[in-house]
């Protein structure tokens, strides 16, 4: 049986071997970033960085401040 | 983790859009409008940089001058890299977008640093008591996982090198933020976020080798 203390040992423990990492995700932030502001799947066409901003907290708090900034400042081209 | 082996930048496809090529162009060193366009792209950073640091403001403690001067540093340093990455910038997206970026990466920066201002903080006390609460578990459901806890902190102690035992410490068992790690380490987040996957999946591997965990498929 899956008790509650193993169910959330087991989220925090899970790892993906797909996971860019935070220096690649970086560098790509933007680029995804704008693919979800077109409404794109950058899971598709960026799935390592798609599986680090599962689980790096930092960068998925870099992720949501670059996506609410793009959102409120949006460039004279949009 | 593949942090070193995926290609990291795909070659640009195509031309710049027309607003990125004007940045481009007016911020070369010799244009004769760069001082402007300076000027232009500090006020864009330092607007992204207040809205940031106000969109985190349930996390931190800043108010005030602090904040606004916190804001200034943060665009400053900014505007710095974007000048000093220029050649680099690949047109993946917008060069605003792009520009942006260094804004929120400059403030996650100075709040990491900003963490080591409160009192009472400290990267290499063992409290274990909290290790439930960090899994966001009810003391109830700790008292039922008391044997599979006790596993995780063996491993901890037993199986992890030194390295991985200090980070795996500070930032799941003490709470400090990565980005707090980073400041007092002087290292980057990279390495910090490395060492804790590596520490999580030694964790992992030696609990199912010990029967407290199932074998399970993993996302690819």
């Amino acid at each position: 049986m899956t008790t509650p203390g193993r169910a959330a040992l087991e989220r925090f423990l899970g790892t993906e071997s797909a996971d860019a990492g935070c220096s690649v995700t970086m560098e790509l932030l933007d680029a995804y970033v704008e693919a979800v502001v077109r409404g794109e799947d950058p899971e598709t066409s960026m799935p390592g960085v798609a599986a680090h901003l599962r689980t790096c907290t930092p960068c998925i708090e870099d992720f949501d401040g670059l996506l609410a900034t793009v959102r409120q400042y949006p460039s004279t081209e949009d | 983790m593949r942090a070193h082996d995926e290609p990291a930048v795909p070659p640009r496809e195509g031309e710049l859009d027309p607003e990125s090529a004007d940045w481009l162009a007016s911020l070369a060193p010799h244009a004769t409008n760069r001082a402007a366009a300076l000027a232009r792209l500090h006020r864009l950073v330092l607007a992204a940089a207040l809205t940031e640091l106000g969109r985190r403001q349930a996390g931190v403690t800043i108010t005030g001058p602090e904040l606004d001067d916190l804001a200034h540093q943060a665009a400053d340093d900014a505007l710095m890299a974007i000048i000093g990455k220029l050649e680099t910038f690949a047109g993946r997206s917008k060069f605003t977008t792009w520009a942006y970026k260094f804004a929120i990466l400059e403030v996650s920066s100075k709040l990491g640093r900003h963490f080591w201002q409160r009192p009472g903080v400290a990267l290499d006390v063992e409290q274990w008591d909290r290790l439930p609460d960090r899994f966001g578990l009810t003391p109830e459901e700790a008292a039922q996982s008391a044997d599979l806890l006790r596993a995780v902190r063996d491993c901890v102690e037993h199986v992890l090198t030194e390295h991985q035992r200090a980070m795996f410490v500070a930032v799941v068992l003490n709470g400090v933020p990565l980005d707090a790690v980073v400041a007092r380490l002087g290292t980057n987040r990279n390495a910090v976020y490395k060492t804790v996957f590596d520490a999580r999946r030694k964790i992992r591997e030696t609990l199912v080798a010990d029967g407290y965990l199932p074998e399970e498929a993993r996302r690819p």
